[in-house]
């Protein structure tokens, strides 16, 4: 691992509200540096609620405390408000599932991307202009200057998310979060998708934090694999080597996994156990 | 879908729901919905009371005015050519003479009515500059105190009857403070200086110089469209917060926040712009029933404008004029959801293509 | 009630689980936490409290009143507000307290009967425009939207003028005015409900129209026009009291507040009692009806909200 951009340790979220408090996040600790980390799990396991707590976005009723989140040598949860908002965008960004409903409908795309430049960097906004056609380029998109006119609901998704990517790029952060970025698109879209994303850790050196439940996707992909369980890390493994996993759920998960040529009748199914949820050790 | 209040305000209005359709059928729909309108006041004006014609001349005429009128409206007729009639003397803007004035209803109609317009624009500015933003406020607070202060006013703004307000309103505005005007246009020894130009007091005086008068119209007016506009004000704010919270828990919400917009940045730069759609529409249903509350506060500050020569007709029961009022405030209803319809068009780019 | 005694659960934790057995039980739960939303929603109560007051005033009116509402005592007119006459005297020196007692039972009278001439004519329409659709339907709708592309006070003053003045011609006229937002309301149930499976199955065992929507539509309407009705009160109240006011609803002498509002406007400038007194009344309960059907909200719905 490389010097981590992002350190966490024991990240606690709860969701308060008038009825219950729901523990979704309990004492998880992960470092982050130019990389890619995936974070996999089933869904309600709290892997959105991880990466929205770095940026501190969850909704007023969500409590965060945490150790430690430093993030290039600051401390995220110490930041105002207002030094939060220079975080977002230019240091952090994020990357959403479904370009459908994370995109403004009535804004032109092309503003949109502008706008995340701008809110960084107070150019005219011709020049912020200029910068968005050569970002949406980047992402090989290949005339900007039509696609910058369109509206959301005139572009596909494996176009609306290479926008989105684009959108988060542009005031150059170093890490971003991609939470289940190619959920939303089919088979090859998303490997263009996964392959903008790989040459940007690569070239540019930023970090990556990559939100899943895909395994297979996520074994070939990235370097590292957090496996979440009820708001818990019960395992961290390298990619690829997955398959020396000790965790039960993560045997399981694998198990569960379709082989081609595997000759077995039918796909396990998990065998849940209560101590999976047990409370596990922290971290210093 | 929405409940409670907000969705009794939207349904208890009909303008919302009907999206006309485009050319022909806009066309089409919109000739039926007249049609509909003429058979209502039909109905109403000449087959419910008991006697048309003494509805129409009132108790004292002569038996001489009663034939005639009885002829007029060919009450020996059978009910269809009585309505086939009807029909076309509307259609021909031929709505009778009206008793009180002597003159051609529609003639009444024409000189009456701007200063209800004035008013109600006023009321409209008013009730739309103050609720809205009230409401984004209130839906950026959700559920902290500002949030519920401003909707128990804003409630207490939809429960108040406005004829009421009025009269707080003069006891107070006027009588013991002094800040407004009394009642009608302009005082009393400044009405007749400025002749109609645009029929609009304020700028009627404004062009001819006559400051004077400008200052004394200007005294007297925003009392009445303050009230008027009170219970839009609520209704538009309580509207507008509703659709912003609607708004705010979209995910380009949290995708505008996470470029490093700020809440209030997120709440005006993007949400708001989702929301335009349907504030037009609310506001212009709003205006459109600014016309009830116009009946009641015209009759309250002797504001001499469409409301109070329907009521006054009403006391004398002439239906003739009643009638023509009652139709064209529903054509105005029809106009402005044909105005909300196009605007929709324009604010948002998915109807577009 | 039979609670699932396996578990050894008590009523409460049956009503507040997370694991919900059957439907019946998810359906306790959502009234309970409607319930519990409703009582943690204090102006929700205050409405309702102020709506049980209404009715008790209304009822037991010849006990609370001071005075004969109708008595005239010139000696002792436009007095104000004093020990013998709580909210003053108006210009015929009548008791407005007694008054506006008294009125509480034509406000009643007036919300009462509109809402029950409003629903049925609402449900009939709307539920024959969704069950048979086509152009039924459009016909209906059509109707009904010419009706509301009026406001309804409007309206209501064309039919209370046609009609002529007075309570029972106000009542009608407003009730005339207030039945399309519940036949869209109804229609819009009964399209939900038409295509449901026991529907189907129903029309399959052979039942006739009118049967199905007697026996199977009408009973799963009820429920949310009954709560439109409530929410509509508030509404109902205003129209009245201008109609009152413009002095086509009830007429003198009876304690009308609208009218007694209107009859007040002569002497406010002096004696601002004899307006803000019943026009105080009329904006509390229809505060009261706004607020009480705004946390109806809540208990029908609770996800919304919180
Ligand atoms: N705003 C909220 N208020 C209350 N509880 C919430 C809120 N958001 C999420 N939760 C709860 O927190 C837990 C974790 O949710 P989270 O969205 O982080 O899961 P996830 O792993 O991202 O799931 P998915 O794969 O479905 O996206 C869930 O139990 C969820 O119900
Ligand atoms: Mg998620």
């Amino acid at each position: 691992m490389t010097d981590p951009i992002l350190s966490v340790r024991n990240l606690n979220v709860t969701y308060l509200s008038s009825r219950a408090t729901l523990n979704a996040v309990r004492n998880v600790s992960f470092d982050i540096g130019r990389e890619k980390v995936a974070i996999v799990g089933e869904s309600g396991s709290g892997k959105s609620t991880v990466g929205r707590a770095v940026v501190r976005l969850l909704t007023p009723s969500a409590k965060i405390t945490a150790d430690r989140m430093d993030f290039e040598g600051k401390n995220l949860l110490s930041l105002s408000e207002r030094k939060m908002q220079d975080v977002r965008g230019r240091r952090i960004s994020m990357i959403l599932q479904d370009p459908k409903y994370s995109l403004n409908p009535v804004v032109t795309v092309g503003e949109q991307v502008t706008e995340a430049y701008r809110v960084h960097n107070k150019v005219p906004h011709k020049e912020a202009k200029e910068r968005a056609l050569a970002q949406l380029a980047s992402v090989q998109i290949r005339d900007p200057a039509h696609v910058y006119d369109l509206y959301p609901h005139e572009v596909s998704g494996g176009m609306g998310q290479r926008i989105m990517i684009a959108m988060m790029l542009i005031p150059e952060p170093s890490l971003i979060i991609a939470d289940e970025p190619t959920s939303a698109l089919d088979v090859t879209v998303k490997l263009q998708v996964l392959a903008i994303l790989d040459d940007l850790v690569r070239d540019r050196g930023i970090g990556l934090m990559f939100i899943s439940h895909d395994l297979n996707l996520v074994q070939s992909f990235c370097d590292r694999v957090l496996i979440m369980y009820a708001g818990q890390v019960v395992e961290e493994l390298r990619g690829d080597e997955l398959g020396d996993a000790k965790h039960d759920y993560t045997k399981g998960l694998l198990a569960s996994l379709p082989r081609i040529g595997d000759r077995r009748g039918r796909l396990s199914v998990l065998d849940r156990k209560d101590s999976w949820s047990m409370p596990v050790e922290k971290r210093p | 879908m929405r409940r409670g209040l907000e969705a009794m305000m939207i349904s208890n209005a009909g303008i919302l729901r009907t999206r006309f359709g485009t050319g022909l059928s806009l066309v089409a729909s919109i000739l039926v919905t007249l049609f509909g309108l003429l058979a209502l006041t039909f109905v109403i004006g000449r087959v419910m009371p008991v006697d048309p014609v003494l509805a129409i001349i009132g108790d004292e005429a002569n038996q001489e005015t009663y034939n005639r009128v009885y002829q007029q409206l060919g009450l020996d007729q059978p009910i269809y050519v009585q309505f086939f009639r009807y029909v076309s003397d509307m259609v021909q803007g031929n709505f009778g003479v009206a008793i009180l004035t002597g003159k051609p209803v529609i003639d009444d109609i024409i000189r009456v009515f701007p200063a209800t317009v004035e008013l109600a624009t006023l009321a409209i500015i008013f009730g739309a500059g103050v609720g809205i933003p009230l409401g984004v406020y209130a839906a950026t607070k959700r559920d902290r105190l500002a949030d519920h202060i401003i909707r128990f006013l804003t409630l207490i703004g939809y429960s108040t009857p406005v004829f009421w307000l009025g009269l707080i309103g003069l006891i107070l505005f006027y009588a013991k403070l002094g800040w407004s005007g009394g009642t009608g246009r302009v005082e009393i020894y400044y009405t007749g200086i400025v002749q109609p130009i645009t029929g609009f007091l304020l700028i009627d005086s404004a062009i001819t110089g006559e400051w004077d008068v400008f200052w004394s119209a200007a005294r007297n007016i925003w009392l009445p469209a303050v009230i008027l506009g009170t219970s839009s004000m609520a209704y538009i704010s309580r509207m507008t917060r509703s659709f912003m919270l609607e708004q705010l828990s979209q995910e380009y919400v949290i995708t505008a926040r996470i470029k490093g917009l700020s809440a209030r940045q997120v709440v005006w730069r993007h949400a708001f712009l989702n929301i335009r759609v349907q504030l037009v529409t609310i506001v212009a249903l709003a205006y459109g029933s600014l016309l009830e509350g116009a009946v009641l506060i015209e009759t309250v500050f002797s504001w001499p404008g469409f409301g109070a020569y329907l009521t006054s007709n009403l006391m004398i029961g002439d239906m003739n004029a009643v009638m023509a009022c009652v139709l064209l405030v529903g054509i105005l209803f029809i106009g402005l959801n044909l105005l909300s319809d196009i605007l929709y068009r324009v604010f948002d780019p998915r109807t577009r293509s | 009630m039979t609670v699932d005694t396996r578990q050894n659960l008590t009523l409460r934790q049956w009503m507040t689980t997370e694991e919900v057995t059957n439907g019946r039980q998810a359906f306790v739960q959502k009234v309970y936490w409607g319930a519990v939303g409703f009582l943690q929603n204090p102006l929700a109560l205050i409405g309702l409290a102020v709506i049980v007051v209404l009715l008790l005033v209304a009822a037991f009116a010849p006990l609370i009143a001071t005075h004969d509402p109708l008595a005239q005592d010139l000696g002792a007119a436009l007095q104000p507000p004093s020990a013998a006459h709580y909210f003053g005297t108006d210009e015929l020196g009548r008791d407005i307290f007694s008054r506006i007692v008294f009125g509480s039972r034509i406000t009643l009278y007036i919300v009462m009967l509109v809402s029950v001439i409003v629903g049925p004519i609402g449900m009939a329409v709307g539920m024959t425009a969704g069950y048979f659709g086509g152009w039924t339907d459009k016909v209906l709708m059509r109707v009904t939207d010419i009706f509301l592309s009026f406001p309804s006070l409007v309206l209501a003053l064309a039919f209370a003028a046609a009609l002529g003045p007075g309570l029972e011609n106000a009542v009608i006229a407003i009730a005339l005015t207030a039945w399309p937002p519940i036949a869209r309301l109804a229609r819009a149930e009964t399209m939900t409900i038409r295509s449901s499976d026991f529907i189907a199955a129903a029309t399959l065992q052979g039942a006739g129209s009118i049967r199905i929507l007697r026996h199977y539509i009408f009973p799963l309407c009820l429920p949310s026009v009954i709560v439109r009705i409530t929410l509509n009160m508030a509404g109902i109240i205003l129209t009245a009291a201008g109609l009152g006011f413009l002095g086509l609803g009830a007429q003198p002498p009876a304690p009308e507040w609208g009218a007694m509002t209107s009859a007040g406007r002569r002497f406010m400038l002096d004696s601002w009692w004899v307006v803000t007194m019943p026009g105080s009344a009329i904006l509390i309960v229809s505060l009261a009806f706004n607020l009480f059907g705004d946390g109806l909200r809540d208990f029908l719905d609770p996800r919304h909200g919180r």
